[in-house]
């Protein structure tokens, strides 16, 4: 139990996909300006990510491990994960619309998240198990979703602050990101 | 190992696009063809100004009816048009309609908040959320200028957004963004349409006004030169502003926030300059007017209630007649204020001006004799207004008032306007304080009689203007206070010949607040005179809402004799039809009837295009307390003008010639500059805010 606990904190904090493995930088920037939007984008990547790396941890045991094919692993990964967001985006607009329209125009853009794919990636990397698989995506995502809520919020307050005229939007939305990406660098001493 | 990856990665792409072509049948959702049609007809530059997620978006809200055709902020004509062919739908012109800020505070109004002894309100606002003094103005934030996805707003120089009405697509993202809704997107139909809320951005000389004008911004625009701005800005509540210009009694004036330095700002001198700038240079502004509805309403009395509604009316697009039992319109403007108050040729050309946005007129039509509501119905009117003015006159209520040689002020009045004067004789009694029994008199000097007016109490308790008394005075008018009639006697050909009158003194406090005058016993005085004025004040004629020989009326009336109606609305007991002005409240103001006016043309407004007449919750009835200060500082003094005069010494008491005059072009300038450009509770001060403060409270503010 400790252990899949430690999985999540580091997953969440120590490791987090964006503010320590630098992935998804595209949509942390593109989706932060609003914490309603971030939200949004927030879950659909925990949802996204949790199914891609499941299905993709199956196809690498079933598929590409037996016929020693290892190398296609980046080929298929995007291969299954474009299809599967199309999949759940069907699926969604036709069992559970709400959810379809919560979401709205997040599941497209996930379709080419790197996040998403570097999840499933570091998952057959760090070779877990399917259970591990699944909770390690699932704390991945939250982590994506805490860095983008904490910087819309700061960047809502930006938004009503003198900013100098070169630094204002997406120039001082990376500062921000750097400063918390530093700030996360002190949860690396959390475990051991 | 080519092949096997051949193999391996066909053979996935085909797994793949097998169970997507699968779902795709069995999770197939309809979708309406329209949604891909609009996607093509809208721009696809997926700016976001309209509010939606992209031209996708866009195309959902159209087709689930949740926008129009003009769902494009940046696509125009051409935009809407593609988007209705593909809806079935017509486009129509629409009223233009952009941001619009009220707010003159901007960081004039004092600091509420002090971070760190810096007068920061940003940093406040950040920190705690707090305000400034001011809960209703402009922070300066400029939010509304961050989000503008057009670069339509920017800061002025005085730390207030302006709008760029060229670069402006109405698209509300400022107004959503702005966190004190000081932005709003405003058509000119609903500017006509508002309601002063204790929320707008009012100055006090503009919560006293009761035509609503927006005072500190039309003295702003004529200070700077901008006479034809000003004169809109006027128009927006005032279609009356010659007459206004001359014989308003400017209760606006009253509590002018200068005051307290000095003496008021010449407002309505102002207005008398841009007023008869228009008229002396014969330019007769472009006055918009919304597109034709239809609607036929009939405005019953051709007064300044009447033409203020039928000339907001027509603005918003409606087809107003008015009807009027006189041979000319103008109501007491006409008949009741004299030429040397108001000329008629001023007034003909303001009337004029009214008319030509495409008012029909009756005249000569009395009403309940010529023709009834129900007969106008038949016509095809849906709404009507009632402002018929107060044209009776109240009764001494002495003995031998009957007699010929005693007539009313209104009566004198109407018949010197109809250039029907009568003959009055040499010595004249005029009994009355107000401003008909002013009228009266300096009318009845200028047909070269001996006036005296009676007044019961003293000069103080006049309720008169204070100008109109001392000009009364200048022309030779006598007075006698504390003189109360008693009687009048007759000669032997039944005609009066003299007045008596008793002597009174004054008593205790009354409800009107004023001392009630007490007779003294065996001071009884005839005075001699050819004609007596009875000149005590004017109410509704309300015979004419009887049908003959009927004692019931369908509209309600209150204990004062005038028609009962809801404050707000102004709509009586039957709902199509609405009252205002003098018939409403009793004699008053022109520019109350002016106001009422345009309050009934907003309730038959919305009456007839929606049902229901929309009140705010926070509509503005009294002054707000907050905002009246006991002193104003940092403001050094400024000699008020003067208003000249046109005519002097016999000249002016022999002609009906024009008396006031207006403001030579400098005059006018400094008299704007004394403007303090007052919102709640902000104002211009000579001397920096922080200097100010600094002195007040001893603290040094950055």
């Amino acid at each position: 139990m400790q252990e899949y606990f430690l999985l999540f904190i580091s997953a969440i904090f120590v490791n987090n996909i964006v503010l320590a493995q630098y992935l998804g930088n595209c949509p942390f920037i593109g989706t932060s300006k609003k914490i309603s939007v971030a939200i949004g984008m927030g879950s659909a990547v925990v949802f996204v990510a949790t199914m891609a790396a499941s299905i993709t941890w199956a196809v690498q045991q079933y598929l590409l491990n037996p016929f020693g094919l290892q190398y296609l692993q980046t080929l298929t990964f995007i291969l299954v994960i474009a299809a599967l967001v199309q999949f759940v985006e069907m699926f969604l607009k036709k069992v559970v619309p709400p959810l379809y329209k919560a979401l709205g125009i997040f599941l497209p853009l996930i379709t080419t998240n790197c996040a998403v794919m570097g999840i499933a990636i570091i998952c057959q990397r760090e070779e877990f198990t399917f259970i591990k698989t699944v909770a390690f995506s699932f704390a991945s995502g939250l982590g994506f979703m805490l860095a983008l809520i904490v910087l819309s919020a700061i960047r809502e307050k930006i938004e009503v602050s003198r900013v100098p005229k070169a630094l204002q939007g997406t120039p001082i939305a990376l500062i921000m990101a750097g400063l918390m990406s530093l700030a996360f660098f002190a949860f690396k001493g959390m475990i051991a | 190992m080519i092949t096997s990856s051949i193999l391996v990665l066909f053979g996935l792409g085909f797994v793949a696009a097998a169970i997507l072509a699968m779902a795709s049948k069995v999770l197939y959702v309809k979708e309406d063809p329209r949604i891909a049609q609009l996607e093509d007809a809208l721009p696809g530059v997926n700016c976001g100004g309209c509010g939606y997620a992209g031209c996708g978006g866009a195309a959902h809200a159209v087709v689930e009816g949740k926008s129009g055709s003009n769902v494009c902020v940046i696509g125009g004509l051409e935009t809407a048009q593609a988007v209705a062919a593909v809806m079935g739908l017509e486009v129509l012109e629409m009223e233009p309609e952009l941001a619009f800020r009220d707010c003159t505070g901007g960081e004039r109004a004092e600091e509420l908040y002090h971070y760190e002894g810096a007068g920061d309100c940003r940093a406040q606002a950040l920190l705690y959320k707090g305000s400034k003094t001011c809960p209703e103005g402009c922070l300066g934030l400029g939010t509304c200028v961050a989000v503008c996805p057009f670069d339509a707003i920017h800061m002025g120089p005085e730390g207030l957004p302006v709008v760029d009405p060229l670069a402006c697509r109405s698209c509300r993202k400022c107004v959503d963004a702005c966190p004190r809704n000081v932005l709003s997107i405003v058509s000119m139909s609903e500017r006509l349409l508002h309601q002063e809320e204790i929320n707008d951005c009012l100055a006090p000389c503009r919560q006293k006004c009761p035509g609503q004008i927006n005072i500190p911004k039309y003295i702003e625009q004529a200070g700077k030169g901008d006479y034809a701005g000003a004169i809109h800005t006027l128009r927006e509540r005032n279609p009356l502003l010659l007459v206004c210009g001359r014989v308003c009694p400017r209760p606006c004036e009253a509590d002018c926030r200068r005051t307290h330095v000095d003496e008021p700002v010449g407002i309505n001198m102002i207005k008398r300059f841009v007023a008869d700038w228009e008229m002396k240079n014969n330019l007769r502004l472009e006055i918009p007017c919304a597109k034709e509805t239809g609607h036929k309403v009939a405005v019953i009395g051709g007064g300044p209630a009447g033409l203020s509604c039928a000339f907001f009316l027509r603005r918003l697009g409606h087809s107003p007649t008015i009807f009027d039992s006189m041979p000319a319109l103008g109501g007491q403007l006409r008949y009741g204020i004299p030429e040397y108050r108001l000329p008629k040729k001023d007034l003909d050309w303001e009337i004029q001006g009214i008319l030509d946005l495409g008012i029909k007129v009756r005249t000569e039509m009395k009403f309940g004799i010529d023709f009834t509501t129900q007969s106008l119905e038949k016509e095809g009117f849906e709404a009507f207004f009632m402002g018929l003015g107060a044209w009776a006159s109240g009764n001494l209520r002495i003995e031998g008032e009957e007699a010929p040689g005693v007539i009313s002020g209104t009566e004198l009045l109407t018949s010197v306007g109809l250039d029907k004067a009568p003959d009055i004789g040499n010595k004249v009694l005029v009994v009355g304080g107000g401003n008909t029994a002013i009228d009266t008199a300096r009318t009845s000097i200028r047909l070269g009689c001996d006036v005296t007016i009676l007044y019961r109490r003293t000069r103080n308790e006049m309720p008169a203007n204070l100008e109109e008394i001392e000009g009364a005075e200048d022309e030779g008018v006598k007075f006698l206070f504390l003189t109360a009639p008693t009687k009048v006697i007759t000669g032997e050909d039944g005609h009066a010949t003299h007045l008596e009158c008793v002597k009174m003194e004054l008593g205790e406090p009354d409800e009107s607040g004023r001392r009630r005058p007490i007779p003294i016993e065996g001071t009884e005085t005839r005075y001699p005179a050819d004609t007596i004025i009875a000149a005590i004040g004017q109410k509704p004629a309300l015979s004419c809402f009887y049908s003959e020989g009927s004692d019931q009326c369908v509209l309600d009336f209150t204990r004062w004799r005038t028609i009962n109606a809801n404050p707000d609305t102004l709509q009586t007991s039957v709902p199509n039809v609405f009252t205002g002005g003098d018939l409403f409240t009793g004699p008053d103001l022109v520019i109350s009837a002016v106001g009422a006016g345009r309050r009934a043309a907003r309730s038959i407004h919305f009456l007839l295009t929606t049902g229901e007449i929309p009140v705010a919750d926070n509509i503005m009835r009294k002054l707000i307390p907050y905002t009246l200060f006991k002193d104003v500082d940092g403001v050094k003094h400024k000699e008020r003008s003067t208003m000249p005069y046109l005519c002097d010494g016999s000249h002016r008491t022999s002609t009906f010639s024009e008396v006031e005059g207006a403001l030579s072009e400098e005059e006018l300038k400094h008299e704007a500059s004394r403007c303090l450009r007052c919102g709640l509770i902000c104002y211009d001060r000579d001397i920096p805010l922080a200097e100010v403060v600094t002195a007040r409270v001893g603290e040094k503010v950055e």
